[in-house]
């Protein structure tokens, strides 16, 4: 990725969206970037941690989402340019920082980079982010594709200086993980180190000082508006005599561009790139001789109800059509199936390549799951075998061992949020008669499952809190946290102990396993049940595929010989490596990285390496 | 051209599909295209899609617009068939990983040969790569993804030559490992050749 340092403009190089967000950044200058990694925004963390050093600019991961957008405003509030991004969800952990940000105001542009996940390919839920931008007052860009996305990185710097406010980049996964052409413009030196001028009345958020602060971020969000109207990324693309008119944002845009430029469909579009404040002038001007309008934006009618309320005064005839007439839904991203359906509702399109129909099978399904030699099934199993008949309910928490939620594993009962699966455990605890599990990555332990270890000492709640610490934040792409002992930039970095703060926090029975020593991680874990109060359990072990010299360990075999078909493996780990062929379970040399759990397992010792003949 | 590629978290589809971009961006073409990162990738159904053209316009393919299907495992194939129409190349490989649902018995995984032959009941332009044996003929299992890009360029859905493609390889995967790919990549693009 050393490509995106090259001063070069009108150089042409193919980009992943985040990699274009990354470029535009540097084009802008910036000097500063923080992050917690969440999909779909990781890769522009994946990617500094590469070359910020060789830009010359500062880059952390930071222990959380709040923390990233708090010393990213002390950056920008000293007059460095900033940018910080992380998941749709990610912001509401930052929004309590966000929300008074909003009020003081920022001397150097920042840019905070919201990344949406329609349909929920890898989220909690699909939430439209959109909605911050009027909770918080935040300027706010929806890019549509790669070029784009970085066109707007670098503007909004200009435009957050200009206004000084924070300029929020809405975007969704079709953006940051599509690839497309991308020009590179003139690179910028990235921002020196500043010097912070103080003004307490500014940005000290006291009540007198929040009254103060409240009238100026109107004011300033006043200014905005103009920019709006006239911003180059709403752009109107006419038709003559069309039949119909479409306003679009987003994902949703593209697809309704490429149908009309296919069937050459009479549709006028104009395209929103600045949704707020609100275009109302530009907006209006287009719907005022329009007869039927179309809205194209995915997840919730935001712009939809805006298009509303400015018909009532630019042309109250104006037929407008979305999701509250059923042309479209609110629920998941949009392909071009979806919008082909909502237009040809409304005027002819010629019909696509009659798609092929075969007869219909059974298709199994395949979820996602824990990597064939993934530590966390060893813990599961684990905890599993100390429970025996006893039941306890398991709260989860986000990252890879959410996947513990399928069969065969079973060991999702409840799962909300970052670090939720500490509270609820807590909950259950106090509230139910159940043995109660927490389970959350070491990643998470630190962005938010500590306050809650604290609460929880503090309340006395009575739980086994199981870190499975794989050594990185394995979900998001192996980005480094507090307790890898490296930076976001690579440096060394001082390891932060789980175990310390634990007993620090006050915890008597803090233990730390091996989960691949299954008989003694099970006896540690018999023992975590029966101890009262909140007994902490670090199952420790590097991810499969963090430690890339592990994938080419020798793959395991079955001896179909003193194999009895029992089918322990294949019932209890759920492992992909284990496939029934017939009666026999053989294992798939592809997948197995002989991590000798099955072999464990096994009441036959009918697993083990594969001998050479 | 509109492809459509296909199969399960792990297969290398990424880099498949980087190969195929960087062949268009050398063209000067337009490209644009969809990936998956993040949970899915954890042995999850895997779309990658490209479209190439003077101007793409969007990432994603509707139902019957896709010029090719690259399939990288039978079942993963035959769910993206309704993306396919009549003159629509369909290139999958042979080698079925079974899900944790099938092999915890809770689903069937259906015979192989009895999706090929209900693809081909609709279709013509159906080829069987058995990806895993030539690539490990080239000297590799994990070059499963370039015997299957070798396979596709033997179709005329890809709007480059042979020579365009093996240069995109060069460009795009580690050097050490390029003999091995080109190799991966003719035995392919010969498996391919000989159904036509």
């Amino acid at each position: 990725m050393k490509e995106l340092l090259d001063d070069e403009p009108g150089k042409k190089i193919l980009l992943l969206g985040n990699e274009a967000i990354v470029r535009g950044a540097f084009e802008a200058g910036v000097g500063h970037g923080s992050t917690y990694p969440g999909t779909p925004s990781s890769e522009i963390g994946n990617t500094l941690e590469k070359i910020a050093k060789d830009y010359g600019m500062y880059f952390e991961y930071s222990a959380n989402e709040k923390v990233a957008m708090e010393v990213g405003a002390a950056a920008a509030a000293s007059g460095r340019r900033a940018m910080v991004w992380m998941k749709h969800v990610g912001i509401n952990v930052a929004a309590d920082a966000l929300m008074t940000l909003m009020y003081c105001g920022v001397r150097a542009g920042m840019v905070i980079v919201a990344a949406g996940d329609p349909s929920v390919h890898s989220s909690q839920n699909e939430q439209d982010n959109r909605y911050y931008s009027i909770l918080g007052g935040i300027p706010m860009l929806e890019p549509t594709s790669p070029q784009e996305a970085k066109e707007m990185t670098k503007y909004a710097f200009d435009l957050s200086e200009e206004l000084e406010l924070p300029v929020m980049i809405r975007t969704t996964t079709r953006v940051n993980h599509a690839r497309g052409i991308v020009t590179f413009g003139e690179l910028k030196e990235p921002a020196p180190i500043a010097h912070f001028e103080k003004d307490p009345g500014r940005f000290v958020a006291v009540p007198q000082n929040a009254r103060k602060n409240h009238p100026r971020l109107l004011e300033q969000l006043g200014k905005a508006g103009p920019l709006s109207e006239k911003s180059q990324f709403n752009r109107e693309m006419p038709v003559e005599e069309p039949e119909l008119h479409v306003i679009g944002s987003g994902a949703g845009f593209n697809y309704v561009h490429e149908l009309r430029e296919a069937n050459g469909l009479p549709i006028s579009i104009l395209k929103l790139g600045m949704t707020n404040p609100f275009p109302d002038e530009r907006v209006g001007r287009f719907i005022e001789d329009a007869k039927r309008v179309l809205i194209v934006e995915e997840l919730e009618p935001f712009i939809e109800d805006k298009v509303q309320a400015i018909a009532k005064k630019f042309n109250p005839a104006l037929e407008v059509y979305g999701k509250h007439t059923g042309h479209f839904s609110r629920l998941y991203e949009y392909d071009p199936n979806v919008v082909r359906e909502a237009v040809s509702k409304l005027i002819d399109v010629p019909p696509s390549e009659e798609p092929l129909q075969a007869e219909d099978f059974a298709l199994p399904s395949r979820p996602p799951s824990l990597c064939p030699g993934c530590p966390h099934r060893a813990t599961y199993y684990a905890v599993k075998k100390a429970l025996g008949k006893r039941e306890a309910i398991f709260s989860s928490d986000i990252g890879c061992y959410t996947l513990g939620v399928q069969d065969p594993l079973n060991t999702a009962d409840f799962l909300i949020c970052m670090g939720g699966s500490v509270g609820a455990a807590g909950g259950f605890s106090k509230n139910t008669d159940q043995k109660v599990f927490a389970f959350l990555g070491d990643s998470t332990f630190f962005h938010s499952g500590l306050p809650a270890l604290v609460s929880g000492v503090y309340n006395q709640h009575d739980f086994v809190y199981v870190v499975m610490d794989n050594r990185t934040t394995a979900m998001t792409g192996h980005q480094p946290h507090p307790g890898t002992g490296r930076t976001g930039m690579g440096g060394p970095a001082p390891m932060v102990s789980v175990e310390d703060l634990a007993r620090g926090a006050g915890v008597e029975f803090v233990e730390t396993v091996n989960p691949y020593e299954i008989e003694k991680t099970t006896e540690v874990f018999k023992r975590a049940i029966d101890h009262p109060g909140i007994s902490v359990v670090v199952t420790k072990y590097p991810c499969v595929l963090l430690d890339k010299k592990k994938l080419s360990k020798t793959p395991l075999k079955v001896d179909q010989d003193k194999c009895k078909r029992c089918y322990m493996c294949v019932n209890k780990l759920g492992c992909i490596a284990l496939v029934k062929e017939g009666d026999d379970v053989v294992i798939d040399t592809t997948l197995c990285i002989g991590c000798s759990h099955c072999a464990q397992v096994c009441p036959f010792d009918a697993i083990g390496p594969e001998v050479e003949q | 051209m509109n492809l459509q590629i296909v199969g399960v978290g792990g297969q290398g589809i990424l880099l498949s599909s980087k190969v195929i971009g960087g062949a268009a961006l050398d063209k000067g073409l337009d490209v644009w295209m969809s990936e998956v990162h993040g949970m899915a990738q954890r042995g999850g159904v895997v779309v990658t899609t490209v479209k190439i053209g003077e101007i793409v316009y969007s990432p994603l393919i509707g139902d019957g617009e896709a010029h090719a299907i690259l399939g990288f495992e039978p079942v993963e194939t035959y769910r993206a068939i309704k993306r396919a129409a009549k003159d629509t190349w369909i290139v999958t490989n042979i080698a079925p990983i079974v899900p944790f649902t099938v092999s915890s018995g809770k689903q069937k995984y259906p015979k192989p040969d009895e999706i090929f032959q209900s693809i081909e009941k609709v279709s013509d332009r159906l080829i069987k790569v058995d990806a895993k044996k030539l690539a490990q003929e080239a000297g590799a299992a994990i070059a499963q993804n370039i015997v299957m890009l070798g396979a596709l360029t033997a179709t005329d859905a890809l709007p480059f030559s042979r020579e365009e493609m093996e240069n995109s390889i060069r460009k795009n995967v580690p050097e050490k490992f390029v003999e091995l790919n080109l190799r991966a990549f003719d035995l392919g693009f010969r498996s391919a050749k000989e159904q036509m």
